[in-house]
């Protein structure tokens, strides 16, 4: 190796957790934009929606475990730093995982008279953590900074990934159910499709208006070429959307998953304009991923075992969704 | 003390000390119930295939639903842990992140996902896939829970006894990964905490479902899951305190100091008693009102009449708190008795002689929650035993807690503190509510089991039309 000190183990361990919160995103994502989006009006839609979310929701949620353990296990003076950074918002955001994750089990099992209750407390549950989550984005990308800037910057990024979840989540339900459900999940994912939309674009200006370096990293030549193909791509996919989820219900139901896709290619696309962003710092400017790694005899330790590992998982976690493939039915036990 | 009480170093480390107990003491609550109630469903799940007796599939309906609002409850709490670390405990991953850090990523690996995958199949795909497939799917769920014990008990042993590393610039780098993980306590703390896990499940049950006789459930089935459970805890309850004793055992050889505050010895002393009831005094270095059994501990703990056993004084400036771990020693050794005694009643006349006199039923009812009291007061022992280090002889806890403001921990903790109390309250009495609704439901239709109706209505004779209701919605 012609530098020693930029060993390739920090970086596996970076595409790791860059993948376990992008895995994380995807699949909690929808969880907590169908929380978000539970209607107040309709309790047998209520119902529905989260009984479509009840066999994945936990193993969903993992992946965030998953996520901030590869930061603690790879690089510890990071996790301390970014942790410590977003201590407040951290808290809130736990606080609205634990509502909406007791919610699931109470909304069921405690007097029907508190059913409202706990379904109300999944909402706000699922609100707060979207918000929350949106925010430590934000505060994340500008590397913990105090301005005015920075901070509207993370406010504008709690709204955008708010409406990204939403739309990640009412895709989910267009795919997932059908009849009266599937029609107003439509409407949803419209409007969230239009609001991320801008979302995006506001968060790609300010962002490139934030920081010269990053201003020179997608609009220097030849970079340039890179960013055209992908924001044509972004384009399409939203056109696509709003398309298709104009004429819901289709006919046969045809396509129902092209929705829940192209969503998923669009926080693809978005998440490796973070990384390519970031790139070589973990936290923005102050620390590299070689700086932060742990040693090496711990690296390759833990990297034998999730080499292992991962791949088992990936394969039950498809038979789970396999099982409980198709539209929802109502969780029997 | 003035100076002390207004640094906000100080106040930041009791405020992360608070919070960190808070969290992870409401934690250990219910992963405590799941590890061995998981095996007991299993155990009912099997008993139904092989004597096709429908209560077993009765208790195991019950069960599986209380199996799975603790589970959530675990998730939940288990999720804020992962972040505890680096919010509240920066200087502990950067000395020990080498250690503590791939111990808790091979936990995530092939615990966490394996019981999260595999809950819902064994939950909802009882219609959906094999019975032979649901059985395996309730068996690694099984696997789940118990090998995340094993890897956070193989942290936490190596947190209070570590070997297999070196330091280097303050550092911990391992040398042998078997000797992390294979730590001379993990044997004893593994077994003890496995042990605790099964009497506080096998309590649970045993509480909840005298509950149910008590309240004149007719049903076989909870007879059936009240003697199971009694069985267990007698089997359990001896086993325990034969492993109490190898463990005590095991902390006199690597935590003498801990050891020294259990039994409240101030000074080294030849023959030492064993303390029934005293209060320690950190002041004079002396204990009050002593009720002592003369030369008990060192026969306990050395097996001679004259044994030496080292006292708080040998171990100045490492030394443990000496009161808290005093006192919840006693409650864990205490409650350990009324299990042994409850266990041992109920064998005679609900197993032998089919009997449920009233006064066994309250007790046992009593006893629902004892094996959390025990647990927590177990756990408490040995990690302010484990004091003032957070990691035995490497790291210090003040060296480890964050400093931010102290304002902020104050908040979270209040936050957390609120959420806690709503949620416990919630979990105990969506229990009896549960129970209630057993009760009174049909004993021969098992499908009603699923339902959620106010108890008041299901007495009504409506369960048809409410059990429609809920199939359209």
């Amino acid at each position: 190796m012609i530098f020693p000190e930029y060993d390739w183990l920090p970086l596996a361990f970076v595409s790791l957790m860059g993948l376990a919160f992008l895995i994380y995103a995807i699949l909690d994502g929808y969880d907590l934009g169908v929380g978000v989006l539970l209607p107040r009006d309709n309790q047998a839609q209520r119902d529905s929606m989260i009984y479509s979310i009840g066999p994945f929701w936990d193993a969903n949620e993992t992946w965030l475990v998953m996520a901030i353990g590869l930061l603690l296990i790879a690089f510890p003076s990071a996790h301390s730093y970014i942790l410590q950074g977003l201590y407040l918002p951290t808290a809130i955001m736990l606080a609205g995982l634990i509502l909406r994750g007791v919610a699931f089990d109470f909304r069921t099992k405690a007097p029907s008279r508190f059913k409202q209750k706990w379904d109300l407390a999944f909402k706000l549950g699922s609100l707060l953590a979207t918000l929350t989550q949106g925010y430590m984005l934000g505060r994340y990308v500008t590397g913990f900074e105090d301005t005015q800037a920075a901070l509207a910057f993370a406010v504008l990024s709690a709204i955008c990934v708010t409406a990204g979840y939403c739309f990640i989540g009412s895709a989910w339900l267009v795919m997932k159910t059908e009849g009266e459900l599937q029609v107003r999940a439509a409407r949803w994912a419209r409007y969230s499709n239009v609001l991320m939309a801008l979302g995006i674009v506001a968060v790609s200006i300010s962002n490139l208006l934030l920081s010269d370096i990053i201003m020179d990293k997608w609009l220097g030549f030849p970079q340039v070429f890179v960013l055209l193909p992908t924001g044509l791509l972004l384009a399409f996919l939203f056109l696509l959307n709003h398309m298709y989820l104009k004429r819901v219900p289709l006919e046969n139901d045809l396509g129902c998953w092209v929705p829940f896709a192209s969503a998923s290619i669009i926080f693809v696309l978005c998440f490796c304009g973070l990384a390519y962003n970031f790139f070589p710092y973990i936290v923005w400017q102050k620390i590299t991923i070689w700086d932060a790694a742990s040693s090496r005899e711990s690296l390759w330790f833990i990297f034998v075992g999730a080499a292992v590992v991962l791949p088992v998982i990936l394969a039950y976690t498809a038979f789970t969704y396999r099982v409980f493939r198709g539209k929802t039915r109502k969780l029997n036990y | 003390m003035l100076e002390l009480a207004t640094d906000p170093g100080v106040s930041s480390l009791m405020l992360s000390r608070i919070q960190f107990a808070a969290n992870i003491s409401f934690h250990i609550l219910f992963p405590t119930i799941n590890i061995a109630l998981c095996w007991m469903l299993l155990f009912f799940k099997v008993r139904y295939a092989t004597t096709g007796d429908d209560n077993w599939l009765r208790v195991y309906r019950f069960w599986v639903r209380i199996f799975a609002l603790t589970f959530a409850l675990g998730v939940v709490t288990g999720v804020t842990m992962s972040f505890q670390f680096g919010t509240n405990w920066p200087g502990f991953m950067e000395t020990v992140g080498n250690i503590a850090g791939p111990l808790l990523g091979y936990e995530v690996l092939t615990a966490f996902f394996l019981e999260a995958t595999f809950l819902p199949i064994m939950l909802f795909g009882i219609e959906r896939v094999s019975d032979r497939m649901h059985t395996i799917a309730t068996a690694l769920v099984t696997l789940g829970t118990s090998t995340s014990a094993f890897w956070i008990l193989s942290l936490d042993s190596w947190m209070q006894t570590p070997t297999g590393f070196e330091m280097r610039d303050g550092v911990a780098y391992v040398t042998d990964w078997w000797e992390v993980i294979f730590n001379p306590s993990l044997p004893y703390r593994l077994t003890h905490m496995l042990l605790a896990s099964g009497l506080t499940a096998a309590f649970f049950v045993a509480g909840i479902s005298a509950y149910r006789v008590y309240k004149g459930d007719p049903k076989h089935s909870a007879k059936l899951a009240l003697k199971f459970a009694i069985i267990t805890a007698a089997i359990l309850a001896p086993l325990q305190i034969l492993v109490g004793d190898f463990h005590g055992l095991n902390t006199l050889k690597y935590q003498p100091a801990k050891v020294a505050a259990m039994e409240g010895i101030w000074h080294t002393e030849k023959g030492a008693p064993l303390l029934l009831f005293a209060i320690p005094d950190a002041e004079t270095q002396s204990n009050k009102y002593e009720i002592a059994i003369p030369n008990l501990a060192s026969i306990i703990l050395t097996h001679e009449v004259d044994g030496e056993l080292q006292g708080i004084s040998d171990f100045p400036d490492a030394a443990p708190p000496v009161a808290p771990i005093f006192f919840s020693f006693r409650i864990m050794v205490g409650t350990g008795v009324l299990m042994l005694l409850t266990a041992g009643f109920g064998c005679w006349y609900f197993v032998r002689k089919n009997q449920y006199p009233p006064w066994l039923l309250k007790a046992t009812i009593a006893m629902t929650f004892s094996g959390w009291v025990a647990t927590l007061a177990g756990w408490y022992v040995t990690e302010i035993g484990r004091q003032p280090f957070l990691v035995s002889g490497v790291l210090r806890t003040a060296d480890a807690a964050t400093q931010l403001p102290s304002g902020n921990i104050a908040l979270s903790l209040a936050m957390y503190l609120s959420i806690y109390l709503l949620l416990l309250i919630a979990y105990i009495s969506t229990l009896f509510v549960m129970a209630h609704r057993a009760i009174r439901l049909e004993a021969n239709n098992l499908h009603v089991s699923d339902m959620q109706t106010d108890p008041a209505n299901i007495q009504g004779g409506i369960s048809e039309k409410s059990f429609n209701l809920e199939k359209q919605a």
